[in-house]
């Protein structure tokens, strides 16, 4: 046996190399990237400077805070959630982060303080959508209210923020291999991406998210904690606005209440065209990271060309969108 | 204390058929958000003594209650073909944006006109707006009821990119026409009344003798319970889902119309903006379940009257406008927990307990 398999062992490998093909569920992801990779090309072959790695880190840079956003909505949306919140929530971070600081608290207790608000806030929701049966819609839409009323509460202006230390995060610059550079902000972005997608795949928490966006009902008896992930995601999900509002902070060095106004469509957005599915159990959070790098794509592409609206970056987006949802459709039709 | 005062006692009653007056009135699903609009103007008239004055000037009505009902009617119109949508169990998130696309068109279209102030160039523009949104429901009907893709992400293209569009048609300026016939869509009167409430309650009417009158409702209602067991019993499902978005686009082309009136201008941004979560809003506190099936057009009316209620109280008894939204969210709370049957059920048990006792003394 061992005698007639082994000359054909090199030709087998070659066969499994030949014939390889990702294991489906990667399908949507690599889709993404490719598209992602695609559309970064066609710049780089259309604009000198465009594919410059340092252009990349500035793309990152200026999509950090919908970065975490998307990575929070992607929890959400994996138990067949939504979360229409996000976008005030980041707005009233960015002005509880700057009236706080005014009034002389500390920069880390301020950053704490917005952080541990913001999971309130998301826990708040969860409680209301999983013991109160209230559509997540719709108790997310009175969050919605909810935050951005607190914040025009608090001002309807910017606060600028002129605490040093603030200062000292926001321009800190880390050096990479290269002489290119980078702020904090992508890194705790990145970082942000690897803890979600740790936590989603390798952990019972994660497991028992897929559960749930699976079937609710089989979770349940499977004695899964179907109502502590639901808490949970909705908490990590007011997490990540409240970060997301942080970030920028930093990038504008202002609190502001008219912040976010529809980032919640752009997180949407993301996460649907990173593969997510909407009705949930399946997809990545590095599916929802790449979406926004195309997003963010699409805007530098725009601003690149000068000569188009801006206003096509809403249209392009939308059809990206349109695309990417017929995809799916067409897909989960053929798998059921 | 307010636990005493919830329709728990109704349901529990041996036949629903045979329940007094009293128990239909405590049970009726209009009963709270009419009490909150009536415990609002109460709070309303001791903030200000005059608040109900109505007086005429020019032969128009003018005073605060006139005012409400000529600011509810966008929402009144939007609410109203969300309300269809959401009986067939789908949503229209793109109702913003549809509003903002028909007042870009109808304005540049009277800003291009050879003769601006001519009612001619208003009717013609409006009348082109109103054709747009009619191909808007038709490209939102065809993504629900023809690929099938859920309403919620189907219609949330259009939201995302309908602002695009709507800049793309006014070059990103805001355009301001001067237009009589046009603005009179907001400020003009007929029989003292304002002629924006009166075109939203006609179409209310309109839907009303359509949908109560024929069968038309009953088949919405029955595509909202069950698409496939409605289409095996021989309704055109996806007809009605197709023609039911194209109303709530038409209505919500209305109201963008009736908004750009009242300024005289329209910004593609903000016009519109986040009318469909005030519409969702006024549909969900009047009564009509977003898990489809069942619609009220009543309770409709009496949501976008609440809302627009509301808007009118914080300024008058001294709150900035602006924390109408922390109101706004908690009215969207309040009614949800009120309407939801476990949330009924756990006050029950809670005012059962305290009820016990006081029994067993008695």
């Amino acid at each position: 046996m061992s005698a007639t398999t082994a000359p054909s062992g090199a030709t087998a490998r070659w066969d499994r190399v030949r014939t390889y093909a990702p294991p489906s569920r990667y399908l949507p992801v690599i889709g993404t990237f490719a598209l992602f990779v695609g559309m970064f090309g066609i710049g780089g072959i259309q604009y000198d400077e465009f594919a410059d790695t340092q252009n990349l880190l500035n793309l990152l840079r200026d999509n950090s805070f919908l970065i975490v956003l998307a990575v929070g909505m992607t929890f959400v949306i994996l138990t067949g959630g939504i979360d229409l919140s996000v976008g005030s929530v980041a707005a009233l971070s960015t002005m509880v982060l700057a009236k706080t600081l005014e009034m002389g608290w500390s920069t880390y207790a301020a950053m704490g303080a917005v952080l541990l608000a913001g999971t309130l806030f998301g826990a708040l929701m969860g409680l209301l959508i999983h013991y109160l049966d209230i559509q997540p819609f719709i108790a997310t839409l009175a969050g919605l209210f909810l935050a951005r009323g607190i914040t025009y509460l608090i001002s309807t202006d910017q606060i600028p923020i002129t605490n040093e230390k603030f200062f000292e995060l926001a321009f800190k610059q880390v050096t990479l291999a290269g002489g290119y550079f980078t702020y904090w902000s992508v890194v705790v972005a990145l970082l942000t991406v690897v803890v979600a997608a740790y936590v989603l795949a390798r952990t019972r928490f994660g497991r028992t998210v897929y559960a749930v966006g699976g079937n609710e009902g089989s979770a349940m008896l499977m004695g899964l904690r179907v109502g502590a992930v639901k808490v949970g995601v909705y908490a990590i999900s007011g997490f990540c606005a409240a970060l997301a509002g942080i970030l920028y902070g930093l990038f504008l060095l202002s609190g502001n209440s008219r912040a976010g106004i529809g980032w919640e469509l752009d997180a949407i957005a993301a996460v649907v065209i990173g593969g997510t599915l909407l009705t949930g159990g399946r997809g990545f959070v590095i599916g929802s990271f790449i979406g926004v790098l195309v997003l963010g794509t699409i805007q530098t592409l725009i601003n690149f060309e000068g000569s188009l609206d801006p206003a096509w970056i809403r249209i392009a987006i939308g059809v990206l969108l349109l695309v990417f949802v017929v995809i799916q459709r067409l897909m989960t039709r053929r798998q059921t | 204390m307010t636990d005493v005062l919830t329709p728990a006692p109704t349901s529990d009653d041996a036949s629903p058929a045979r329940r007094s007056l009293a128990a239909r009135v405590l049970g009726h699903q209009l009963l709270w958000p009419v009490l909150a609009m009536g415990l609002m103007v109460v709070i309303d008239v001791l903030a200000n003594p005059n608040f109900l004055d109505i007086r005429i000037v020019d032969g128009h009505l003018y005073g605060n209650p006139i005012d409400i009902v000529r600011n509810s009617a966008p929402v009144l119109l939007v609410a109203l073909g969300m309300t269809l949508v959401i009986a067939t169990r789908g949503i229209d998130l793109s109702v913003g944006a549809v509003a903002a696309i028909a007042a870009a068109v109808a304005c540049t279209r009277i800003v291009e006109a050879s003769d601006e102030g001519a009612a001619s160039a208003a009717i013609l523009a409006c009348t082109t707006a109103l054709a747009v949104c009619v191909l808007l429901g038709v490209w939102n009907g065809f993504l629900v009821a023809v690929l099938g893709i859920q309403p919620i992400i189907a219609t949330l293209v259009l939201m995302v990119a309908g602002r695009g569009i709507a800049l793309l048609v006014t070059d990103g300026q805001i355009s301001t026409p001067t237009n009589e016939t046009f603005s009179g869509l907001a400020s003009g009167h007929v029989l003292g009344l304002p002629i924006a409430f009166l075109i939203a309650i006609g179409m209310v009417v309109l839907t009303a003798l359509l949908t109560r009158r024929t069968a038309l409702g009953m088949l919405i209602e029955a595509v909202g319970i069950n698409p496939d067991a409605s289409r095996l019993a021989g309704v055109r499902a996806r007809t009605i889902t197709w023609t039911v978005y194209v109303f709530a686009a038409v209505c919500a082309g209305i109201a963008g119309l009736i908004i750009a009136a009242n300024t005289n201008s329209v910004n593609a941004e903000t016009l519109g903006l986040w009318i469909e979560l005030d519409a969702i809003l006024a549909v969900v506190i009047g009564g009509t379940a977003l898990t489809g099936g069942r619609f009220s057009l009543a309770g409709t009316v009496v949501g976008a009257l609440l809302i627009a209620t509301l808007a009118r109280t914080i300024p008058n008894i001294g709150i900035p406008s602006e924390a109408n939204y922390v109101f706004k969210a908690v009215v969207v709370v309040v009614v949800c927990l009120l309407q939801s049957p476990r949330a009924r059920a756990a006050l029950r048990v809670r005012s059962r307990r305290t009820s016990e006792p006081k029994a067993a003394i008695a």
